[in-house]
């Protein structure tokens, strides 16, 4: 059952071997992931329809270069347009850092109660948390994040939270944290959910939300979401405080349509949301609601330092679609805990081992076997299979990189091995000769090898190797090699 | 849309690079690939120094390794003819990667000449000799498995079933999911095992479901996965295993 009793389970990246040992064993995570991908394919094919997909694509991925070949300086005009705005901007090197202004922006307002619209930053940095120590509850309002919140996890996809949960612990989880009666009608518990948290909105002192796009020219901040809980938390309390990534930003309002189109396709296989909101101050003047305060915080939080790796940078192109996840056969088949980390799956993969070094992550990077599907569907292009291989040749200290971490899977014996295969691959006599040992020998080659035979048969070296056949080959046909 | 590629005229003459894998294990996939090459009166040149490409060391990050390994093959191609490799995933390697190892070196221009003359063997049957094939074999069941380097790397979804398509005898049945991974992916089935033999057991569920008598794939690493599944099942006592082989081996078998 997953409803949570005593001490909520704690994910790690350092354990996702066990985790993954046991999302592979239970069958309700199976399905349910299974069951959930496979739907969102399909929606992500369908929504796209006889569009050209590829030149979007392009499109997508042009937008997000330019604006991240531009970052320094659109992040200042992003900050003068937004002050000039009446939005207040505030500056964060890490987590911890955003979480204390954020921390001391409630405080200044004696705020007790706080509404949150989805914001996976905020998970990046443990803000919940750290508001709760400061004796500040900080409530979910996005449907899957309430129900990752009540359930005490974290959130499993970084577009859909709590998709790890069916409807029958859907409505064991509100049964148990709420007191409503336990029901298999999705349009029940979805109204007691609302019905909850409306009397919350009315009630919250300060509202958080992330930012999909941060518009430099204008100092809007876009908000893309289907619930309508992004515009109640953004307009009802007294107090908006919007946290997101420097990388979020993007140099005109005409680039945001694409992103938009790029984003709710990917994502969720829509065409548009059902809302979309564009934030561009607090209430003015004679006007009759809004907030009065508009705070933006940006948060470094190890972004700059990706962004000084002409390749890695590709990492911070990434809009938040969650499709590399959705297509992602790994990710489908061992779910998102198992990550250990605020991102899971593919981007997670590349992401983390920035945010957390790669010491603790080391097993994410080879977690993928390269098929390409994350790279095939992502709509900005980022290149995640070589972006993987690139964080594999930092984990065992060939990558030259600035990622923290890097070497830590140097292992002497691996590394014996390498280079063994590198002289026997550069001394092609001595390849022919060992072959044919192998070959000759082949019945002596084990039954068993590792991990492998557990599930599938030895290859056995076949009796003659290529190189010998071709040589018999040439010899029946009369002609010998003549290279 | 795949990007439009331009097809030479077909050659009098190509190179054949076999793979290790081949070379070791599945000789007999690369004889039958040189086999249908010959039939299409090309000239096949088996260089006697080739060894692998490179690519288990560089998708596992030894990429120093994996540049040595691979600049030892560059020197093997002089002439300017075409380079056969049947395996999407080591042609993939040396049309893709290649250039990037070399990128900045001495040898980048090098890397960039063999890269454009790499062509995955059953695209080069379709793409470039125009091949028609008369089936000689009984009725079968097949399903094909594209490997994910050929699909995806390379783009060559179409060009394993165009050839089987040309089969008289053959029903072409397509397994659930057909383009997902079959969990091999080189080392991650060393490193990750159990996620990978999650992956291999729902691709050889997917075959049978889809009642093939038979499979086959054009990338040695997957037949290996894929096969050796069924082969574990077979000897665990399940019935209604299905075998699988190369593609240049089945189209030759069953045409020759």
């Amino acid at each position: 059952m997953s409803v949570q009793s005593g001490s909520p389970q704690t994910y790690t990246p350092q354990a996702f071997h066990r985790q993954a040992h046991d999302a592979l064993g239970n069958p309700q995570i199976r399905s349910n992931f299974r069951r959930a991908m496979d739907g969102l394919m399909g929606k992500r094919r369908d929504a796209f329809g006889d569009w050209d997909v590829e030149t979007l694509r392009e499109l997508g991925a042009n937008i997000r270069l330019r604006a991240l070949a531009k970052l320094p300086d659109l992040l200042e005009q992003l900050e003068a347009n937004c002050q000039a705005n009446g939005i207040k901007v505030h500056w964060a090197e890490d987590g911890e850092h955003a979480c204390r202004i954020i921390r001391e922006l409630c405080e200044a307002r004696d705020a007790r109660h706080v509404i949150k619209g989805k914001s996976m930053v905020s998970e990046e940095m443990h803000l919940n948390a750290h508001l709760e120590d400061a004796g500040i509850e900080a409530l979910e309002s996005d449907l899957g994040e309430y129900l990752v919140q009540l359930n005490e996890q974290t959130p499993s996809h970084i577009i859909m939270p709590a998709i790890h949960l069916n409807t029958e612990e859907i409505s064991d989880v509100m049964h148990v944290r709420t007191g409503i009666e336990r029901t298999k009608d999705v349009d029940a518990l979805t109204a007691a959910a609302r019905a909850q948290l409306r009397e919350r909105f009315m009630a919250a002192d300060v509202g958080i939300s992330g930012v999909n796009f941060a518009v430099a020219e204008t100092g809007t901040l876009c908000l893309v979401e289907n619930e309508g809980n992004g515009r109640m938390t953004t307009t009802v309390p007294p107090v908006h405080i919007a946290v997101t990534g420097i990388e979020k930003v993007v140099e005109h309002l005409r680039d945001v349509p694409p992103l938009y189109a790029l984003l709710t396709r990917s994502a969720t296989g829509q065409h548009v949301t059902t809302y979309f909101n564009m934030i561009s101050g607090p209430r003015k003047p004679g006007e009759h609601d809004g907030p009065e305060e508009v705070h933006l915080v940006l948060v470094d939080n190890g972004r700059s330092n990706i962004y000084q790796d002409n390749e890695l940078l590709d990492t911070l192109r990434c809009i938040r679609c969650g499709a590399c996840m959705n297509h992602c056969p790994v990710y489908t088949r061992v779910g998102g805990h198992t990550y250990g980390t605020t991102y899971p799956g593919p981007i997670g993969s590349i992401l983390m081992p920035h945010l957390m070094g790669l010491e603790a992550t080391k097993d994410l990077p080879s977690a993928s076997s390269l098929c390409g599907a994350c790279g095939e569907v992502c709509p900005v292009k980022i290149p995640i299979p070589d972006l993987l291989v690139r964080l594999r040749k930092e984990a065992v200290g060939e990558g030259r990189g600035n990622v923290a971490g890097a070497g830590v899977k140097r292992d002497r014996k691996e590394v014996l091995a390498w280079k063994s295969w590198q002289w026997l691959a550069t001394h092609p006599g001595a390849w022919r000769a060992g072959t044919g040992v192998a070959t000759k020998f082949r019945t002596l080659s084990p039954s068993r090898l590792g991990p492998w035979t557990d599930y599938r048969t030895a290859p056995k070296p076949a009796s003659t190797s290529l190189h010998a056949l071709v040589k018999q080959h040439r010899r029946e046909d009369g002609r010998e090699d003549k290279q | 849309m795949t990007p439009l590629k331009l097809y030479p005229p077909k050659p009098d003459k190509v190179y054949f690079f076999g793979t290790c894998l081949i070379d070791m294990f599945y000789p007999q996939a690369g004889l039958d690939g040189i086999r249908l090459l010959e039939r299409e009166g090309i000239e096949v040149v088996f260089p006697d120094d080739q060894t692998c490409c490179g690519q288990p060391a560089y998708t596992s990050g030894y990429h120093d390794e994996a540049r040595a390994v691979a600049e030892a093959q560059l020197d093997l191609f002089p002439e300017p003819w075409p380079i056969i490799v049947p395996s999407g995933s080591c042609g993939g390697m040396m049309r893709t990667h290649y250039p990037q190892l070399f990128a900045g070196s001495g040898r980048e221009r090098q890397a960039e000449d063999v890269a454009g003359r790499i062509f995955e063997l059953t695209e080069f049957l379709v793409h470039v000799c125009h091949v028609r094939l008369e089936d000689k074999g009984e009725p079968q069941r097949v399903a094909m498995h594209t490997s994910c380097s050929a699909r995806r790397e390379m783009g060559l979804a179409e060009t394993g079933p165009a050839l089987l398509k040309q089969l008289g005898n053959i029903t072409l049945v397509e397994q659930a999911r057909a383009s997902e991974c079959c969990g091999f992916g080189g080392t991650f089935a060393v490193r990750h095992p159990e996620v990978s033999a999650a992956m291999v057991e729902d691709k050889t569920q997917a075959i049978e479901a889809a009642g093939a008598d038979h499979f086959v794939t054009s990338d040695c690493g997957c037949l290996m996965n894929i096969g050796g599944r069924f082969d574990r099942k077979r000897l665990d006592g399940n019935e209604g295993q299905v075998g699988g082989e190369h593609i240049a081996s089945y189209l030759w078998r069953r045409t020759s």
